[in-house]
């Protein structure tokens, strides 16, 4: 993908108004901090986050065999959603490996909406082509310039949302979708997201993405709420131990590997399904670990991880300081034994081994209710 | 940006201040806006012996870890160690309570000529 022809989300322009430090990222020029990374990661564990995720790719699958293509398309199984519910899933390749990771939301008995990550969508939309081709009765169509996409995410968003919508919030469950008319502009409201937090994406045609943002915006300052960037996005999906594809994820990963087989199918007969099946068998070769440092240094995508003994046995796949937890945190593939909590491991900083722990997953777990751990002076 | 007119300057955007025969060295505001939230910093020892345009520490930012240049060498005679605790210094007083490391000098009258004065500085972030 070239630098030259990056691709601007509808709010584009707001973004740039509201004083955003633009960055390329999958193809597209996308807000990464308005004002500090460390205090949007604050703004959502506390109040809330407006985060635009326009970027994202989206297909619609329709007709009476839109089920069964998606249940071969799919690592999940589909034939658990009930319209207005949506899962999490991947695409997988005959090897168990990962395409891309996504959620399907049931929309209607024969509708889906399939969300794809952005830098994934071009190589996702062709595989979702080829499959297509050998079912009848489904029609697929990429509706990624159909949508912008706005995730509102913190303790503080239902009441921020429910201002603006008689849609009742209350009773839509996670991982559940459905049409709402929200500042008199008609979306569709997930409760889904990426950070660990409770919270809403809302699907709504591009021209009326920025009067959305700005009627959110507007209802949430009381609140606390705050526009978002990726670098917040990233930190925050860190801390919740959410894989990002490239990091986690990539075509040589199975889910299984990555820690999340929960979301994959025991039965069934996707894609990649008969190499899972011989990995739950006979067990995996790696295990994605949850690291928390001990020594000081900010562990980085890349750099090595060794035993006690300095025998390398992975690197890093994401790594950063954690502005909630207020430690340093990174995840890491290594042999499955080395993955189980407690273990002692070293991260080679610049060329320091530095003292590093393996913890239970996920780093950040959410209390229900409203964090109420009150932070240091900032 | 702020670029104090008394202060000499790397194009690696540390800054360095001689107080008597003692030079002190940090980053510019410019680099701690370039930057964002800095997070961490890593500095040498004192006694450690630091070289003009060599690498001296590490300051990391929620998003990188950045070398840190030195604009002069000689020998660290003392290290901020409230940077430990509170790297958001850097943020905050880049060129006060943000400072990094002090250095005894070893070569400051023929080292200066590859510094920066301010008004070279500033059209060097201007351009960038």
């Amino acid at each position: 993908m070239s630098e030259g022809a990056l691709r601007k989300t509808p709010l584009y322009e707001v973004h740039r108004q509201m004083g955003a430090r633009m960055v390329p990222f999958g193809g597209w020029e996308m807000p990464v901090q308005y004002t500090s990374i460390l205090e949007e990661h604050r703004a959502v564990r506390t109040a809330a986050g407006l985060f635009d995720v326009s970027h994202m790719g989206e297909f619609e699958f329709t007709g009476p065999g839109a089920r069964a293509l998606l249940q071969h398309l799919t690592a999940n199984d589909v034939d658990k959603l009930s319209p207005g519910q949506a899962q999490y899933s991947m695409f997988l390749n005959e090897r168990g490996g990962t395409i891309d990771d996504l959620i399907v939301y049931c929309l209607a008995e024969e509708h889906y909406l399939v969300v794809v990550n952005a830098a994934n969508t071009e190589k996702d939309w062709a595989h979702v082509v080829r499959v297509a081709q050998r079912f009848a009765d489904a029609d697929v169509h990429n509706r990624s310039d159909a949508y912008a996409l706005l995730a509102l995410q913190g303790p503080r968003a239902q009441a921020i949302l429910s201002r603006l919508t008689e849609a009742d919030l209350a009773n839509l469950r996670f991982y559940h979708v459905m049409p709402a008319e929200v500042a008199g502009i008609s979306v569709r409201v997930a409760r889904t997201g990426y950070t660990g937090e409770d919270g809403f994406e809302l699907f709504v045609a591009p021209e009326r993405a920025a009067a959305l943002w700005q009627a959110l915006l507007e209802t949430g300052q009381g609140d606390g709420l705050r526009p978002a960037g990726l670098g917040a996005r990233d930190t925050l999906r860190l801390e919740a131990s959410m894989p990002l594809y490239g990091h986690e994820l990539d075509e040589e990963t199975t889910p299984i590997e990555a820690g999340l087989g929960r979301f994959v199918a025991r039965e069934g007969d996707y894609i990649g399904a008969d190499a899972i099946r011989r990995q739950r068998q006979e067990g995996v070769s790696k295990k994605l670990a949850m690291l928390e440092m001990r020594g000081r240094g900010i562990p980085r995508q890349g750099y090595p991880v060794q035993t006690a003994e300095g025998e390398e046995v992975g690197r890093v796949t994401s790594g950063s300081y954690a502005p909630w937890l207020e430690k340093n945190i990174a995840m890491a593939y290594v042999r499955p034994e080395l993955a189980e909590p407690g273990q002692q491991l070293h991260v080679l900083i610049r060329g320091r081994p530095v003292e590093a722990i393996t913890v239970r997953r996920p780093f950040y777990k959410r209390t229900r209710g409203a964090n109420s751990r009150t932070t240091a002076a900032h | 940006m702020n670029v104090p007119a008394d202060l000499f300057y790397t194009e690696e955007h540390e800054w360095v201040r001689l107080e008597g025969e003692v030079a002190v060295v940090g980053i510019t505001d410019y680099a701690q806006h370039e930057l964002g939230d800095v997070v961490y910093v890593e500095l040498p020892q004192v006694g450690d012996h630091v070289t003009q345009s060599e690498p001296f520490g590490v300051v990391e930012s929620v998003k990188a870890a950045s070398d840190l240049f030195a604009p002069v060498s000689g020998e660290v005679i003392e290290i901020n160690a409230a940077l430990e605790d509170a790297p958001e210094l850097v943020n905050n007083d880049p060129y006060g309570q943000g400072w990094m490391i002090k250095v005894r000098p070893s070569n400051w009258e023929a080292e200066r000529a590859n510094l920066l004065d301010a008004e070279a500085y500033r059209r060097l972030i201007e351009q960038e």
